[in-house]
């Protein structure tokens, strides 16, 4: 028992703690337009009506939690999965995209570590280019890909993947730059008086001696990858993805499908970055670095 | 130099360039070793020790002078795999158990599986490691990281072992210890050793040779031969005699020091 409170503990106090400061907030913020509108209607409002009319609004500034939740449980539970009202539909749509282009990104981030620490021509020429990559903002270069992509007639999956693959093989690349170049010198050494070929030095040394920073970086590249699938539905016009829940819900000033579609996005981000959590913890046990 | 030298240096000369204008770690270092001695080297810190290790091994190339291996040069010798070398750190790959390590060279150098179980189950049991080729580098004693690591320059047959200050991390039973291991490991398999130390009592009671250097520049100021006999119990190093050799590298590291 003390034990599973000193695990859960803490997150349940600070849970708790952001949860009250939600309602608090969504009374402060909602509060205006209710007032307003009770004033058109001649009315006053006592103080626990205003709390219960901040709580209730159809279209308040800041919905508070459990309108989202019921709003979630709506389009998640009471939804079949197909239907174009279902966020279990969006988040897949998503979910696809940006696991597509986390693939890609991490081929695209190992091969060029692999190149940079075996080139040093690489390493000069390629790598400014892969910083400035990242100092472009997403939202501007996100559309000119989407809509260059589609002029040549690729479109649906793979450039929302793409959007995504640009954000995520960053991390990938500088994780396994340092982790292929972590082999320190006695190691390094020690392989040239056994006369080990570049390959062997690849394989049995180098490569080995990356995964554990492969993983750290396979964590923030999954959440940079949702992060751009999300981003690549936005200027589509796209009518399926978490992104798109989030733009026609700013359209129509639906707060609450806007809260439900981020919530639902934190989720996803967290299932997905967990899985690999998982990953890392059974590789990193078997190759026997965890004690 | 006859056939029963294992290594001749003439000359050897080393500066490496560094910021701070050159620095002499080698100068002018002659020496012979014959197949089979077990040679020491010791001196203060910085004297070279190590560098000289490296260019035998073909880890450093010297600036001057000529050194052969074999009758080969260093790197015909390395690709040759000559050489056992054994760092001041182990160097274990954390993500093999010590079985797979010690097989790490074996498998570089292509021997079919059978053998490579083979001979790393021989080399454990050299260095008394048996039971512990399942286990993960971290789950053993820095000695017995020690041994691991030494078991892995045995397990292939490199006539020439380097080591370099191996048990320098050890406490001094431990070190005991491995220390008669390694001399009837020598004994047995009459393998040329170069072994480099801080320690006088380890260098007298392991060698038969024992080459004592100096720093600025570095260079070999005497070398010792060891008159000691070749079955070397522990206690010996309580006899006369020892202290009498002691005594002479002692009196040899002092005035390496005052030429310095
Ligand atoms: N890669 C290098 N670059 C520059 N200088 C070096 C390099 N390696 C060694 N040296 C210098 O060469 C000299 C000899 O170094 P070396 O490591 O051979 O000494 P050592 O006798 O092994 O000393 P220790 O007993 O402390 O291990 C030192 O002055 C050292 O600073
Ligand atoms: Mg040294």
């Amino acid at each position: 028992m003390a034990k599973v409170w000193h695990r859960y503990g803490p997150v349940l106090i600070i849970s708790l703690a952001i949860g009250a400061f939600w309602y608090l907030a969504a009374i402060a913020l909602n509060a205006n337009w209710a007032l307003d509108r009770a004033e058109r209607a001649g009315k006053t409002l006592g103080a626990v009506e205003l709390v219960q009319e901040t709580w209730s609004q159809k279209k308040p500034r800041l919905p508070v939690p459990h309108q989202v939740a019921a709003e979630i449980y709506k389009t998640t539970v009471e939804k079949k999965i197909t239907s174009k009202r279902s966020l279990i539909f969006h988040s897949w749509v998503t979910m696809s995209s940006t696991v597509l282009g986390f693939a890609f990104g991490v081929g695209l981030g190992v091969g060029l570590s692999v190149l940079i620490v075996y080139f040093r021509v690489v390493d000069m020429s390629v790598m400014p280019w892969i910083i400035a990559s990242q100092a472009i903002p997403i939202l501007a270069i996100a559309p000119m890909i989407i809509v260059i992509l589609n002029s040549i007639g690729i479109s649906g999956l793979v450039p929302k993947a793409i959007i995504s693959a640009y954000l995520s093989f960053f991390p990938v690349v500088v994780g396994m730059v340092k982790g292929l170049r972590s082999p320190d010198k006695i190691q390094l050494d020690q392989m040239r008086t056994w006369n080990a070929s570049h390959s062997d030095s690849f394989w049995k040394l180098r490569l080995p001696a990356s995964v554990p920073y492969l993983f750290a970086s396979l964590k923030v590249a999954m959440a940079a990858s949702l992060v751009g699938a999300i981003v690549g539905e936005l200027p589509t016009g796209a009518v399926a993805g978490l992104g798109a829940r989030l733009l026609a819900g700013s359209y129509y000033g639906q707060t609450i499908q806007i809260w439900s579609a981020l919530i639902m996005a934190a989720v996803l981000a967290a299932v997905l970055v967990n899985l690999i959590g998982l990953l890392q913890r059974i590789t990193l046990k078997r190759m026997g670095f965890v004690r | 130099m006859s056939d029963n030298t294992a290594i001749s240096a003439r000359g050897i000369s080393l500066t490496f360039e560094t910021n701070d204008g050159p620095v002499h770690a080698l100068k002018d270092v002659d020496l012979d070793i014959e197949r089979g001695e077990f040679v020491s080297f010791i001196g203060p810190s910085g004297c070279g020790k190590t560098t000289f290790l490296r260019v035998i091994a073909d880890l450093e190339k010297p600036t001057a002078g000529k050194i052969s291996v074999n009758g080969q040069d260093p790197e015909t010798a390395r690709m040759n795999r000559a050489y056992g070398y054994v760092f001041q750190s182990a160097g274990l790959f954390p993500w093999r158990t010590i079985a797979k390590n010690i097989k790490l060279p074996l498998e570089i150098m292509g021997y079919d599986p059978e053998e490579q179980e083979e001979r790393a189950k021989a080399a454990l049991s050299l260095v008394e490691l048996d039971d512990f080729g399942g286990k993960f580098p971290w789950q053993l004693s820095g000695g017995m990281q020690q041994r691991a690591s030494i078991a892995r320059a045995l397990s292939f047959d490199a006539d020439i072992l380097l080591m370099d200050e191996p048990f320098g991390a050890l406490d001094e039973i431990v070190r005991d210890h491995l220390n008669e291991q390694l001399l009837a490991l020598w004994r047995r398999t009459k393998k040329t050793i170069g072994f480099v130390t801080h320690s006088i009592p380890e260098a007298v009671y392991l060698s038969t040779k024992i080459v004592v250097m100096s720093p600025r520049p570095g260079r070999i100021t005497e070398v010792i031969d060891n008159t000691l006999p070749d079955d070397r119990p522990l206690d010996i190093r309580d006899t006369p005699e020892f202290m009498a050799l002691s005594h002479r590298v002692r009196e040899g590291l002092r005035g390496g020091h005052q030429d310095g």
